[in-house]
Order: C-alpha cells, then structure tokens, then sequence
C-alpha cells in the first residue's frame, strides 16, 4: 500500500526532530507511581495557571498603557469599553491569586511527603527559583494598575532596599530611577513584568520538568517505585503518565475551572483580597494611605518584617524566612521521606509551622497594634524554629517501618460510603405529624454526633503519634 | 496555652472595633432595579455632577444598559448641551474647584468600589451643623469633610446629639432639626437610588457577569462529569 501524503509529511517531521522520543520519554513512556493522591493535582494547575497567565496578559498588554498619567484610566477602559476586557482582566487578577494558592499547596505536597529529599534536591531549588521569580513577576505586576497601593506598596517594599547598610540608597534609587516611585519605575516594571520575569519563568519550569523526569516522581508513600522493576524494566507500581494522569488531571483542571470561575463570575475582588479596595483610587504621591497593606500572598512575609523591630534585621528576617526553604533538603535528616511514616514530632512540628504560616499572613493584612505585633513575633519564632530545629528533631525522631511497595488509600470518591454512614450515625429519621400527614423527618442525633466526634478526636490524635 | 489562642482571638476582636469608629448602615442594593438606578442617575446629574464628573461612562452606556431612551437619557436626565456619547464630564473646571474647595472633587467612577455601598450611603446621611466648620457642617462619618451638604433642601437640617463616654464628648445619634422637602423615608430612598447608581457605575458589566456566570459554571460541571467517567474508565484496571 503506498503511504499517504500525511503519513510522509509526517514522516519527513520525525526524521529530523524526535517528537515520538519527546512524547515517549515525558509522556506514554514515563513512569509515574500510580498512588497519586489530591495533593499531585498542584503541579499540573500550576502549568494551566501559567498558561492562563501568558494569554490573559499579552491580550492585557494589547490595551494597557504603561504611563503614569494614562495607566489608571487605561485599566478601567479595559474593563469598561474594550470588548470582553473585564473577563481578561479578572481572569488574570484572579490567576495572580490563584496562582499562589496552587504553589503554596503544591509546596506543601512537597513538606508532607518529602519530594525536596535525595535524590530530588535540585527539583527543590528550581521550584524554589520559580517560587521567587513568580513573587517578582507578581509585585511588578501589582505596580501597573497605578491604583493607591500599586504605588504606595511598592514605595514601602522598594524603600527596604535602603535599609541595606552603605549602598541602600543608592540601590532604591537605582531600581526606582527616581526619588519616589515614578513613570521610570512603572516602565521598568512593566518591561520585566511581560517580558524578563515570564522568560525566566518559562525557563525554570522546562528545568523543574526536566529534573523530574530524570529521578522520577515521588509519591505519597515515600518509596521509590524504581527499586521494585519488572523484566522490561518498568517500574511494577508505575504507570503511564500518558493517558492515566493526562486524564486524572483534567477532572482536576475540571474542578479548579469551578472554583476560579466562581470567583471571576461572582466575586473577583474576593472581598478585598484579591482586589483590594484602595486600588481603586488613582495613585497619589502627595496622599498616603493610613493603612498600607501588600496583597494576601505577601502578608506572611510582611508579618515577618515588621515583627522584628531594627528595619535592617526586619529585611533580613523576611529575606530569611525564603532563603531557609531552600536549605530545606539539608535541614532535613530524617531516614524516611513521607510524613506517613514520621514520628510524631514531625507531625506536630509540621502542623504549628502551617498555623504559623496562616497566623502570619492574617497579621500582615492588620495595623500593627503592640499585641498584633507580641503574636507575630512568637509565630515568626516558631516559623524559624520550624526549619532551624528541624536537623536536631528529624534525626533523633523513631520513624516507622517503610512498606517494600507502595499502599493504595482510598480515594475521594471511595470515602462516599463513610461519609454516608456518618450521617446517617449523627441524624435520626423521625416521624413528625403535619397537616398533610405523617412526614419522615431528620433530625440530628446529639449522642451520635458526640460519637463521631469523639471518635474524631481519637483518630486525629493516633495520625499525630 | 488555651489562654494564649483564648488572647490570640480576643485581640482581633479589639483590633476590628478599633478601626471602626462609627457603625455604618447599609442601603438596599440591587442594580437590577432600573428605576432606581434611572432616579439615582436623575438625582445624580442634579445634585452631584455640578462638581463630581463620573469620567469612565458615557450617557449612551447608562441608556443603554437601563433599557432608557436615548432621546429621554438626553432630555430628562443628561444636563443640557451633553451629547449621548459624552462621559459624565463636571462643568466645574480644575482650577476653580482648587479655588473654592482647596481641593479637586475626586470623579467617582469607582467611588463604589473604593469606598464600599455602606460607606456612601451613611456618609450621605451622615451630615449635621457645625458652625465650626467653614462650611457650616461637618460628617459623622467623614468628620471635617470639605464638602457641603447638598441634599440639605432634601434632608432637612440634621443637628448632632451628643453623649460622654470614658470622658470624652462622642457622637451619640443625629436627628432631623428642620423638616426638609423629602420625609425621612422618602430621603433614605433617593440616597438609596443614588448609591445603588454609583454601585452600577463603579463596574458596569456586573450584572452581566453574573448573568454569564451561571452558564460557564453548567458548562463546567457537564465538563466535569465527562471528565470524571473518562477517568474512570481509564483507571479500572489500576490497582
């Protein structure tokens, strides 16, 4: 049979690029262990952020003006008079937030399972990279609507700059290209908020993927799926990335979309924090406002430098609290990887960090009264104390036995039964007597739900032994 | 331990009822009642665009969205001599506002959004005598506001009732001292029409958004659940 014409246009392509090979290697042919739970959708929504991001953004750019005097009035010509502006513009303004909220999860996936431990470290740190170029793109970002914090944010964040002792000021002015935030420094950050730092993006990702896919992923249970193959050298408890998760992660994708349209569609301000209010009026240099907040991403640092009182040691303090993520693969000594079979100091440990964490960014978005600024410092503490004790606690803690392959939890969808059961323990079905009849009614079983919960409280406190 | 979360959560509540000095009340918002946005958008063009200009909205758009007549937009609610693609522009030039006020009157386009619906309404209630003051009164929300009092013809005069606490002299309540044209009830309405038209303004395609929202969201969901039985059928033979 004489091959088709596509069949040779396609066969010209793979003889001289080897898209099968790509294709193989990252996607049919790549190994992924197929006990993935909710926390490894992150990585994928982090990619669909992005994407979303960059077409949002280059269609914002089509009508945005990155000029002092015309940046305020160009936005709201966006969202007014441009046609579907409004649905860019809150798309991209809600990815901002989004994007956040998926990296500190997909972060998080990484602390609770020990993904940043050997032989995964440099996956750790080009994630880390990106952590730090992704909050650079947003702080540029947040300058170019021009609104009242735009400005006087960045007026505060750029001005820590000078804290740096001998060349301080000389280093604001030379960002700022003026004494205060100005039309330079709204052009600058333009230039590297659409084109610098979405380069240095791009790049650090293709990294990231590619140290992945060198070692492989880790997964929930810590074990590396590579020590147990079969006699083609297939991992037994891989699968194919292409299709088992393409398709996983577009029910994921499905229910991120159902979230983030509800907040375009129904509260893109989110309640002033993803829009805050006073971005609302046009910058004015000559008026500060009486409370200047950054956006919610920020505040757990912004906590952190206020909290410590010296202006210098506060820009080291927040500086710190970033750069000690990186060390995280070296401060950890435990044996184990996944905290499924940690100790329980780990756990608990784990658990005061995330509330600190949580603690820390609510007081960053409130004035800084005496008592907000007490608890701030002792979560900052405790934040450090998290990373700093962590090789004195992770080596003397007793982990438990590592399972030879890896277990299968019960997903979302197989906890329905429970969840079932559980409500038909805290509810009873009485009958009560209406006009019409006879009705069945429930109504909640008080003895039932003190069950439930008391049984709660007893399984939380095994998770955490 | 308990006692320091027990603090923890107490110093927030200390925290909230600092920064809000005076409680406010909320209007009756709903930006679907196009005549109510038709009277604020009259009452507007009367009272406020003398020297606040609404920049980012044309009349057209206005007509347009609250299903209004072009030729009524332009005869009964739009000043004289504005075009119907014409922005809601102030007569009042720069240079004589900084004159007569000290300061420009801000346009309030997103005036709504800023400020927030509760905080225009109390605030446009909010004015009382105060002889101290240039201007003859001053706000009990916005206190030495450089703003007359422009819906005192509507209002009446509202004088301030003082009370003591801690010592100090504190705002306790404000009551109508002159009958104004407009009972009380009937005022509370057109501040209402007015802060529901400022909201309309300060995000024009909201109801819109809202209309759409509702099909995105269908078409996520039936999305979802292909999505859900593809990956099913995939992962059968997974265990």
């Amino acid at each position: 049979m004489k091959p088709s014409r596509l069949t040779n246009i396609g066969n010209w392509v793979l003889d001289r690029f080897p898209l099968t090979n790509l294709w193989n290697d990252h996607m049919a042919h790549y190994y992924a262990p197929k006990n993935f739970n909710f926390w490894y959708f992150f990585g994928s929504l982090a990619l669909l952020v992005l994407v979303n991001q960059f077409v949002t953004g280059i269609l914002l750019t089509m009508n945005y003006k990155p000029d002092a005097t015309l940046a305020f009035d160009s936005v709201e010509y966006i969202m007014r008079d441009v046609n579907w502006g409004w649905l860019v513009r809150y798309m991209h303004s809600t990815g901002a937030s989004a994007f956040f909220i998926v990296i500190y999860l997909h972060m998080f996936r990484g602390m609770l399972y020990g993904s940043f431990k050997q032989p995964r470290e440099l996956i750790w740190i080009f994630g880390m990279f990106l952590f730090v170029a992704l909050m650079a793109e947003a702080f540029m970002g947040y300058l170019l609507p021009w609104g009242q914090m735009s400005y006087w944010g960045a007026q505060v964040i750029i001005s820590l700059f000078s804290a740096i002792p001998v060349v301080g000021d000389e280093l604001a002015l030379w960002i700022r290209g003026d004494y205060v935030v100005s039309d330079a420094t709204l052009n600058r950050f333009f230039a590297f908020h659409v084109i610098s730092v979405p380069l240095v993006l791009v790049l650090l990702v293709f990294l990231h993927i590619v140290a992945l896919h060198e070692v492989g992923s880790n997964n929930p249970d810590g074990v590396e799926i590579k020590k147990n193959k079969d006699a083609n050298g297939i991992p037994l408890d891989g699968i194919p990335f292409h299709p088992y998760y393409t398709v996983k992660d577009i029910v994921g994708v499905g229910v991120f979309l159902l979230f983030f349209a509800t907040i375009v569609f129904y509260m893109p301000e989110m309640g002033g924090y993803f829009l805050e209010h006073a971005n609302f009026i046009p910058a004015d240099p000559m008026k500060t406002p009486e409370h200047i907040a950054p956006v919610w991403y920020f505040t757990p640092f912004y906590a952190i430098l206020r909290a410590i009182p010296d202006k210098f040691a506060g820009v080291v303090g927040m500086g710190g609290a970033i750069v000690v993520l990186f060390l995280l693969p070296w401060l950890d000594r435990s044996e184990v990887k996944s905290i499924r079979y940690r100790g329980g100091i780990f756990k608990k440990a784990l658990l005061l960090f995330v509330i600190s964490f949580i603690a820390l960014g609510y007081l960053g978005t409130q004035p800084a009264t005496p008592l907000a600024t007490t608890f701030a410092r002792i979560f900052t503490a405790i934040y450090f104390g998290f990373f700093l004790l962590m090789p004195l606690y992770t080596r003397w803690e007793k982990t438990k036995p590592l399972p030879e392959r890896l277990t299968m939890q019960p997903g979302i969808e197989e906890c329905i039964p429970a969840l079932r059961a559980t409500y038909d323990e805290i509810t009873l079905v009485e009958p009560v007597q209406t006009e019409n009849g006879t009705v069945l009614k429930r109504k909640l079983n008080p003895d039932g739900l003190i069950k439930v919960l008391s049984r709660l409280a007893i399984n939380l406190k095994k998770k955490f032994d | 331990m308990k006692n320091l979360i027990l603090l923890f959560l107490l110093s927030f509540t200390v925290v909230s009822h600092a920064s809000e000095s005076v409680e406010l009340s909320s209007p009756d918002i709903d930006i679907s009642d196009h005549k109510s946005l038709e009277r604020g958008a009259k009452n507007y063009v009367t009272y406020c665009l003398g020297c606040h200009s609404i920049q980012h909205i044309r009349y057209l758009r206005i007509a347009l969205d609250l299903d209004i007549d072009e030729k009524k937009m332009l005869h009964e609610i739009a000043p004289e001599g504005a075009g119907i693609y014409d922005k809601l522009q102030t007569a009042m030039n720069a240079h004589d506002a900084r004159k007569w006020f000290g300061v420009q009157p801000p346009d309030l386009s997103l005036i709504a959004r800023s400020r927030g619906a509760d905080w225009l309404y109390s605030y446009l209630k909010g004015f009382y005598s105060d002889s101290s003051k240039p201007l003859g009164v001053n706000n009990s929300i916005f206190p030495d506001v450089g703003m007359p009092n422009v819906l005192w013809q509507l209002q009446g005069e509202q004088q301030a009732v003082y009370k003591t606490e801690d010592g100090k002299k504190v705002l306790a309540k404000l009551v109508i001292a002159e009958k104004g044209v407009q009972s009380e009830k009937e005022f509370d309405q057109t501040v209402n029409d007015l802060v529901n038209f400022l909201v309309y303004v300060g995000e024009p395609v909201q109801l819109e958004r809202q209309k759409m929202g509702k099909f995105v969201i269908f078409f996520i969901l039936m999305f979802l659940v292909v999505a859900y039985l593809l990956k099913k059928e995939y992962w059968k033979d997974v265990h």
